[in-house]
């Protein structure tokens, strides 16, 4: 060992590694969950088919962070920004340009797409803690830039905009909040089957390599470069996309709709639904969703405690997320069965 | 001119503030190799306290103090329960670990003291500082207290045993350990130290950003920004670089025409990404080599 | 006369992978033992092991002490200073700031200050550079910092990994030279880890030879010397 080696840094892996194959669910239930998010709502009150709306659109969001560290082993604490730009997107095309509903949300994608992308790039030279620092930045800028007076004119600075809800289309006989969620649940499939096909195919393996050893997957010649910020581009474009849908659900965008603590929220759902693993995401969800609710029922600002306390939790007794509770229960029926 | 000299004064006293919070967001990197997002609202609770023990009746000095040596023992409590036990996990893990204590204590600020706005009072008036208009006597005592901080600090880390166990420990725990310096203790020393910074940070900005549990996201962000700036492995650097942030922030403010209070964050954001692209290792950090 | 290190049945491991099979010596107060062996043998890990660096199990007992189940901090406080590999040199403090760290954990004041005084007549270099970061100094003087490092905590046992690593052949024989003064002088018993064993026998009284994680000779180290076997694989002659 030389003396220039001393001041080295071996830095411990950002992520635990997550084989492919454990990142998905098996079909039959895929299957079962899938019959279960279609039947429900025809069951259940508006406000609940509201919530199970919102609960779609923010898997996305988590998916699409998922995508991102537990795919390619990079950070964001930032996602609640790339969101607020995909629901502004939606919100400004739906009520300045009078766009439909429908297509503003490639729309969304598409320029979160780009501006992960170029967030992306500096993000290059930057690993770790110092992705989480530029990303947490971010996210905490974000509500300003959103109020700053030079875009008022179409942000409608601090009082926000009004969405108006679209109805369902072809004279369907539907109320409009289902309308909307078996929309979002198309489009959330739809991603998806996107998103495990893209883990699974030589992008998904380029991804992988770099968050397992960069440094290997650069021999190997994968460009590393370019996946880390197709990564976050990716990422950032269905994050978007949920931002819209949440922009069309919830009828209104402000600027303090997006802070700080939607980025926490995202992040804490990814990892309670289990770094890595697709279908988490709607675990993670359902938390983030419910959670603050049921807390915040009992004491106004409980929530960030029980938020951070559980979180805690997850990290020292399930540091897999629901992953680990999915395969300790898988294990258990097979025991029950057999015995 | 007076204008001029005005801003760059007002700068160099919320710099102290940044160069509090960027000491101690340093302080645990040293010894961690992670980013204590938590530490604003670690500063926050320890503000609270505080004020807490004021509402009581103990004098300001007294409560100063006092916040001091909780906070102190509040840090190590921390490092003990949470994240002795994350030291061989995950950076993810790691991360989560500070956003969760973020989460928490900003909750329970917010729980106990509520979340409206308070007062918080300072000890050295707000009258001009020796009759002249450039600067206020509170300004005058951040800029005070600061600089006798980082002067007990600095000889307290040149000139005592236990901080020169604590300099080994953060650059070579190893070799540390092989001259019997107990490691372990020295991060949760460090942990204890910057809490109590950042403590003082918290009580010196409070009469301007008012107290509530919030107070301190702008002022973390320009901590980061700071330490960032300054080089993340270099404590003196931290310090520098709070100065010239909290400089830089009220110049461009006051000259650079549409920026006003309004894009503070932003220009904080746009500050830590250009040096990270620019400048990784900071003005004074040691370069990072990677080990393959 | 009863061993003052005494190591039975090491045997230590990397995460899976084992290194060191079983491995039993002792050595005797006063000594100066050579522990030889080839790249990858478990001479590194054998030291390691002794400060708990490394997961192993096995007995091993300091002055009748065991030593299992001890943070490396304070085996190190019993009066086991371990030269590393590489030195292990706080390059970015001074050389007087590393001779102190030493003595850290230490508590008599007084004869720490002699003691640095008398390193600086051990090692004269140090002298004249005590002010400057120790990262500037050259390997060799590098290597002498560590070992007045190691002296400062007024060990009864200095273990050193390599200390010929990278250094002129002229600087090696000074520094054994000097480790063979003290090991006289001060009476502390010196357990060397060595590549260069021409030298390492030259100035150790006993040796070991390792190959992959076992002893396989032992004795004196004259006897050591001159046994065909060794000096066809590391004497090379």
């Amino acid at each position: 060992m030389s003396a220039a080696t001393e001041d080295a840094v071996t830095e411990a892996p950002a992520v635990e590694a997550v084989p492919k194959r454990a990142m998905t669910l098996g079909l039959g239930t895929s299957l079962a969950v899938l019959a279960a998010l279609v039947i429900a709502p025809l069951f259940v009150k508006n406000f609940i088919i509201f919530q199970m709306t919102m609960l779609l659109i923010y898997a996305l969001a988590v998916l699409a962070l998922n995508i991102l560290t537990g795919g390619s082993g990079q950070f964001s604490l930032g996602q609640s920004a790339f969101y607020a730009v995909g629901a502004y997107t939606s919100a400004i095309l739906m009520e300045h340009v009078g766009m439909n509903y429908a297509l503003t949300l490639p729309i969304a994608g598409i320029i979160c797409f780009a501006f992960g992308f170029v967030f992306g790039q500096p993000a290059l030279r930057l690993s770790g803690v110092y992705l989480a620092l530029a990303t947490f930045a971010l996210a905490v800028a974000m509500p300003q830039l959103l109020k700053l007076g030079f875009f008022e004119h179409w942000t409608g600075g601090v009082q926000g905009l009004v969405v108006t809800k679209p109805d369902a289309p072809f004279g369907l006989k539907m109320s409009q909040d289902m309308w909307l969620y078996y929309f979002t649940l198309a489009i959330s499939i739809g991603i998806y089957v996107a998103s495990v096909n893209l883990l699974r195919s030589r992008s998904g393996r380029a991804f992988m390599a770099i968050r397992d050893n960069e440094i290997a997957a650069s021999a190997m010649g994968v460009n590393v470069a370019l996946y880390k910020t197709l990564a976050f581009g990716v990422s950032a474009g269905i994050t978007g996309i949920a931002g819209g849908l949440g922009a069309i659900a919830v009828q209104f965008v402000a600027p303090d709709g997006y802070t700080i603590t939607l980025a926490i929220s995202l992040f804490l759902g990814m990892v309670v639904g289990g770094v890595g693993w697709l279908p988490g995401s709607i675990v993670g969800s359902a938390f983030i969703i419910f959670v603050p609710n049921i807390a915040e029922s009992i004491s106004k600002g409980l929530s960030g405690a029980v938020f951070g306390v559980l979180l805690f939790i997850v990290i020292f007794l399930v540091p897999h997320g629901a992953r680990q509770v999915a395969i300790v229960a898988q294990q258990l029926i097979g025991k029950l069965r057999k015995g | 001119m007076e204008l001029f000299t005005n801003q760059v004064l007002a700068g160099i006293a919320t710099g102290a503030i940044y160069a509090c919070m960027a000491l101690a967001v340093v302080m645990i990197y040293q010894a961690i190799d992670h980013l204590n997002f938590a530490q604003g609202e670690m500063a926050m609770f320890s503000t609270f306290i505080s004020w807490q023990l004021m509402q009581w009746g103990i004098p300001y000095w007294w409560a100063f103090l006092l916040t001091l040596i909780i906070s102190f023992a509040g840090g190590i409590l921390i490092e003990r329960l949470l994240f002795k036990p994350l030291a061989k996990a995950p950076v993810l893990t790691n991360v989560a670990g500070f956003i969760a204590l973020f989460a928490i204590v900003n909750s329970v600020a917010g729980l106990t003291w509520d979340f409206t706005i308070k007062q918080y009072p300072t000890p050295f008036g707000s009258s001009p500082f020796l009759g002249s208009q450039l600067i206020s006597t509170h300004q005058a005592g951040m800029i005070g207290v600061t600089v006798g901080l980082l002067i007990a600090l600095y000889l307290f880390f040149q000139f005592t045993r236990i901080g020169l166990a604590m300099r080994a420990a953060a650059a070579l725990p190893e070799s540390a350990r092989l001259v019997g310096v107990n490691t372990s203790w020295m991060i949760a020393l460090g942990w204890g130290m910057a809490s109590a910074i950042g403590a003082i940070a918290g009580i010196l900005i409070a009469p301007v950003v008012f107290l509530e549990p919030n107070m301190m996201g702008g002022v973390l962000i320009y901590g980061f920004a700071a330490a960032v700036l300054g080089g993340l492995t270099s404590p003196l650097g931290a310090v520098l670089g709070g100065f010239l942030v909290g400089v830089f922030e009220n110049l461009a403010g006051t000259y650079i025409p549409g920026v006003g209070n309004e894009l503070k964050l932003p220009i904080a954001l746009a500050l830590i990404i250009t040096v990270l692209v620019v400048k990784p290792a900071g003005l004074m950090g040691r370069p990072i080599v990677k080990r393959v | 006369m009863t061993a003052m290190l005494n190591v039975k049945d090491l045997r230590a491991y990397y995460g899976q992978v084992q290194a060191l099979h079983g491995l039993s010596f002792a050595l005797n107060e006063g000594s100066l033992t050579t522990l030889l062996g080839a790249n990858g043998a478990g001479k590194t890990t054998t030291l390691r092991a002794i400060c708990n660096m490394v997961r192993s199990t096995g007995a091993i007992e300091f002055e009748g002490k065991a030593l299992s189940g001890k943070s490396t901090e304070n085996i190190v406080r019993l009066g086991i200073a371990h030269v590393p590999q590489g030195r292990g040199t706080f390059t970015t403090m001074t050389v007087e700031e590393n001779l102190q760290l030493g003595a850290i954990t230490r508590t008599d004041k007084k004869n720490i200050v002699d003691d640095i005084e008398r390193m600086y007549a051990h090692f004269p270099v140090l002298k004249e550079r005590y002010t400057q970061q120790a990262g500037t100094l050259s390997g060799g003087e590098q290597q002498m910092l560590a070992v007045a490092r190691a002296l400062m905590l007024r060990p009864r046992l200095m273990l050193l990994d390599e200390p010929s690593f990278g250094l002129a052949p002229l600087i090696v024989r000074d520094l054994f030279k000097i480790l063979g003064k003290i090991n006289r002088e001060e009476k502390v018993t010196i357990l060397v880890v060595e590549q260069n064993a021409q030298l390492a026998l030259e100035l150790a009284d006993q040796a070991y030879v390792i190959e992959t994680g076992k002893i396989v000779m032992s004795g004196n180290a004259k006897e050591i010397a001159s046994n065909e076997d060794v000096r066809k694989s590391y004497l090379g002659y």
